[in-house]
């Protein structure tokens, strides 16, 4: 009996260390990391395809005020309500941080404490961007005005408040890997498009389906889902339910128009403003690629 | 007499389902809507050359925006928050103050664009603009997509 207790004892000790182990945070290698210091004009091009401000601006800002990014209205989900931090460049910000914090961050979802970020901010989406992107994007960020003051914590209920257990969502889901196995010969427009979408514009974020875990079901990639935030429904924007031609996705992008002229509404408002702010070929491949993905039955 | 009363009976059979597929507030609201798509793809068109530029008709829209923008908030009696498949977010109901707002902005919008009255397409799409950049304001917090 004894021996018994003793071995259960140790098992659990086990578990508990192999818990602890699968669950801690994986940082970037050295050799991963972005190296170069970034270009600020080409982050600010990343800083619109990511859409920051959405989320770390004050709601409903507009103009310059989106360019102060002290942290914005919180996000509230099924899981609990996720408060963006401030990530304008001041002490309150990330005006501390290094490149290599950043970089881990963006594409690993860790602090630069070492803790692991909820999943409402989309590293896994940031994760398949270039280090040369990364390092773009926090040459611009470090060039906006610094904002003072931390916004008040999230509400994050039990089970969802161990942040620990946040390392099993990333064995499972943190996958830099791109979501669909393009051809080689795929066109350039595709490519860049695929970039876009899967990575810095996170799209499928809230276009794709998630599972009980909160991670994106890639069989049906793009072909809506549920409102995170509770209302309504998140479209299709597969070929399976989106019927415009590759120029009107673009203008759509550029006007927030559908070819009917009815408008862009809800959050895409937001997303909309980021994606007028790129150039034209980036709306164009964004709307090559959409046409390229598998189509998804509604 | 029977016979009076049967045309009676058959003449508000008739009449009353029309009468009551046409009324009703979210119906009416609909349908206005449905007004500004069908004009804002007119003025779109001509400004992006597809049809011709054409000053009676581009008056004629920014006459028919601001008409729509003033009968369009009488529409959202409280007891029309749900049913007929409506897009309308409840924070119309519950915001009141941000609704009455956008809707008097969109108001105050469409009069001074009426009043411009374009003679070409650049000043058409300058009142066009002023109208149009209501949608996105609006349909950001009051309208839930459904599809």
């Amino acid at each position: 009996m004894k021996r018994l207790l003793a071995g259960l004892a140790g098992l659990t000790l086990l578990g508990a260390l192999a818990g602890w182990f699968v669950t801690a945070p994986q940082p970037l290698d050295q050799a991963e990391r972005a190296q170069r210091p970034g270009d600020p004009a080409r982050g600010e091009r990343l800083f619109y395809a990511g859409g920051c401000a959405s989320c770390h601006a004050a709601k409903g800002a507009k103009g310059d005020a989106r360019l102060a990014l002290g942290g914005g209205a919180p996000l509230v989900t099924p899981f609990g309500s996720f408060q963006p931090p401030n990530i304008s460049p001041g002490p309150d910000g990330i005006g501390n941080w290094s490149l290599a914090e950043f970089d881990n961050a963006m594409r690993r979802g860790i602090s630069p404490d070492g803790r692991h970020y909820y999943p409402a901010f989309p590293y896994s989406s940031y994760a398949r961007m270039t280090p040369g992107d990364i390092a773009d994007l926090f040459a611009y960020l470090t060039r906006l005005p610094a904002v003072a003051g931390k916004p008040a914590a999230g509400d994050i209920p039990f089970p969802f408040n161990i942040r620990r257990g946040i390392g099993l969502w990333k064995r499972l889901y943190l996958d830099p890997a791109p979501i669909l196995a393009l051809p080689a010969n795929a066109p350039a427009d595709v490519k860049a498009g695929q970039y876009l979408v899967e990575g810095p514009g996170h799209c499928g974020e809230c276009h794709s389906q998630r599972d009980g875990f909160g991670g994106p079901d890639r069989a049906r990639w793009l072909a809506g889902a549920p409102d995170p935030e509770g209302k309504g429904r998140i479209p299709n924007i597969t070929p399976g339910k989106l019927a415009w031609s590759a120029a009107e996705i673009a203008d759509y992008l550029k006007t927030g128009f559908t070819p009917d002229y009815d408008s862009v509404g809800g959050s895409m408002v937001e997303v909309q403003a980021n994606m007028a702010e790129l150039p034209d070929e980036d709306r164009a491949a964004i709307a090559a690629y959409l046409k390229a993905v598998p189509t998804v039955k509604p | 007499m029977m016979r009076a009363v049967l045309a009676a009976v058959l003449a508000t059979a008739v009449i009353l389902p029309a009468t009551v597929a046409t009324a009703g507030p979210i119906e009416d609201r609909k349908a206005i809507m449905k007004g500004n798509g069908r004009d804002t793809k007119m003025g779109g068109d001509m400004l992006k050359g597809v049809t011709p530029f054409d000053a009676a008709t581009a008056n004629k829209i920014l006459a028919n925006y601001a008409a729509a923008a003033k009968a369009f908030p009488a529409h959202f009696p409280a007891t029309s928050k749900t049913g007929g498949e409506t897009e309308a977010s409840s924070a119309i109901w519950s915001m009141p103050a941000d609704w009455k707002i956008a809707t008097e902005k969109f108001q105050k919008d469409t009069v001074a664009a009426a009043a411009l009255k374009p003679t070409d397409a650049a000043s058409f799409g300058k009142a066009f603009g002023m109208v149009t950049a209501n949608c996105k304001s609006c349909h950001e917090g009051f309208r839930i997509k459904k599809s």
